[in-house]
């Protein structure tokens, strides 16, 4: 069981809800990756349409958490309005904030990143921030109010996986405590493995489960891969060296010449 | 008077958020409506007095990740 922000869950990978295939899809990779949270966003409603209506009815059958986003927003005023509304909207004050600095990168601008954080901390909001792998916006984040940091691994929808790998060890190493989710960028299960085995809480991740040629079999394949990756990180792995080391005892050994 | 609701020019005689709502066939709990960039909450739009140029935004859940 995952204890996060005082919320037992069952599952440490979190699941995007978008570009799947058709809803019925969507439903069964959320079963198949055995996923307890599952992020949603808000867009315009067309008059007389009732898309949210199904889109809500679907998601509320699923039984899982609710993770709103702040997706698309590029001022801090944009991002705090659509939280507010998110609030109201699915009933859960856990709000992904999303502030996109860069149209190319989707890298977040962490500087209305901390503002909105702040505004939204204060008033109620648990924030899952998503961030770079810096340090020194990480501390920001801490300071305005954020209980959990959302590191990406690589920009949003790029399945590269995790490219700096010692920036990201840095931040586990320097957040002992602090729940860190991997978010953005992973592209297979190994990429969930590896980012579990340094030690993160979690992983949450949409376009590589959702566009995958089977999405029901790489949920599956994401929720074994988060599971296995966590459970060599507490299993405590070997550290590697340069040399070799005779798996075989050498006592023992038979002299033929 | 003239609205933006949702991007769109519309030329209404509603007076209150929840009019509106009720004249362009806006319905549902699952909604959340902001006026000029900030939220209305459900149980005011009766009492929220629209004016002229106003900028309505009407959202409901959606995919996302």
């Amino acid at each position: 069981m995952f204890e996060l922000l005082g919320t037992s869950l069952p599952s440490r990978l979190l699941l995007g809800t978008a570009q799947y295939p058709s809803p019925a899809i969507l439903a069964d990779a959320v079963k198949a990756s055995g996923t307890s949270v599952v992020t949603v966003s808000l867009r315009r409603e067309m008059a007389g349409g009732r898309a949210g209506e199904k889109f809500w009815s679907l998601i509320r059958a699923l039984g899982t958490r609710i993770l709103p986003n702040t997706a698309g927003c590029h001022s801090v005023k944009e991002a705090v309005t659509t939280a507010n509304m998110a609030r109201e909207v699915f009933g859960t004050s856990w709000i992904k904030v999303e502030v996109i600095g860069n149209q190319d990168t989707l890298q977040p601008d962490v500087f209305g990143l901390v503002e909105a954080a702040r505004i939204l901390c204060e008033d109620g909001f648990t924030v899952f921030p998503y961030t770079t792998d810096d340090l020194g916006v990480a501390e920001r984040l801490l300071d305005a109010g954020c209980k959990v940091l959302m590191p990406w691994c690589a920009p949003i929808g790029s399945a590269l996986g995790p490219v700096n790998i010692m920036a990201l060890r840095s931040m586990r190493g320097h957040f002992p405590g602090v729940p860190l989710i991997v978010d953005a960028g992973l592209g297979r299960p190994s990429h969930a493995t590896t980012v579990m085995e340094l030690g993160f809480d979690g992983v949450l991740l949409n376009t590589a489960v959702a566009r995958a040629a089977d999405p029901v079999g790489m949920a599956r394949a994401f929720g074994k891969a988060v599971e296995a990756g966590r459970e060599a990180y507490s299993s405590g792995m070997l550290e590697p060296r340069d040399v070799a080391a005779p798996s075989t005892p050498t006592i023992g050994r038979a002299v033929f010449s | 008077m003239k609205l933006m609701v949702n991007g769109e020019a519309h030329e209404i005689a509603a007076t209150t958020l929840a009019e509106l709502l009720a004249a362009l066939d806006y319905e549902g709990e699952w909604l959340a409506t902001a006026v000029n960039s900030d939220l209305v909450h459900r149980a005011n739009r009766a009492e929220f007095r629209l004016s002229d140029g106003d900028r309505i935004e009407i959202l409901s859940p959606m995919q996302g990740g």
